[in-house]
């Protein structure tokens, strides 16, 4: 059943690939992506049960927290609408 | 009570599989990026709850239960979060919903 789990995150990651390649706007790519990575953490999880390896979990974790990180991005994204330096009024 | 186990631990594992397919594909399909949200958040949710349920219940009580459970505390915090924040960002650059219909789309009268 670990092995279905696995094939069903992998196809999942490859659709949200093709929406990222795809999407008509850049919401839909960090989407796309933000979705991703929280596949990322499930495929490195049930992977490390497959291989009867618990400690992949400390990978999960760690990338729990990249995500966390990209959140943040995405917060300030909301904020200034770009990446660029926030020091140039926008509206 | 082990097989018990393990037969639980399958159907949350088949059912999470299902629902991060079912999510994927609706993120792919969906005609605007506020209804492609709605997969994501399925994907987010119920897909990997359900599959780190699964692996929890094989993990039994141990300390990778623990670090699942707080895999999936993580999980639940940000994805809505960033969702949320994806969506205001949308609505105040300027993305209209999409409120139209389908050319296909059978009349209701």
């Amino acid at each position: 059943m670990l092995k279905v789990a696995i094939t069903a995150v992998l196809i999942t990651m490859g659709l949200a690939l093709f929406r990222a390649a795809l999407g008509p706007t850049l919401f839909d790519r960090i989407l796309a992506l933000n979705m991703f990575g929280t596949k990322t953490v499930l495929l490195i999880a049930v992977i490390g049960f497959l291989r009867g390896r618990p400690d992949f979990l400390d990978l999960a974790l760690l990338y729990t927290l990249i995500n966390f990180i990209g959140v943040i991005a995405v917060l300030r994204f909301l904020k200034f609408g770009h990446f660029a330096d926030p020091e140039e009024p926008e509206e | 009570m082990d097989l018990a186990i393990d037969l639980a631990s399958a159907a949350f594992l088949l059912a999470g599989s299902c629902f991060a397919v079912i999510g994927g594909i609706g993120l792919l399909r969906l005609p605007d990026f506020f209804s492609r949200l709605h997969g994501a958040g399925i994907t987010d949710t119920a897909g990997a709850g359900l599959i780190l349920f699964g692996l929890m219940l094989q993990a039994g009580l141990s300390l990778a239960t623990l670090k699942l459970i707080s895999i999936l505390g993580f999980l639940y915090l940000t994805s809505p979060t960033s969702t949320h924040a994806l969506a205001q960002s949308a609505l105040t650059h300027g993305l209209k919903p999409w409120l139209g219909k389908r050319e296909d789309e059978p009349s209701l009268r």
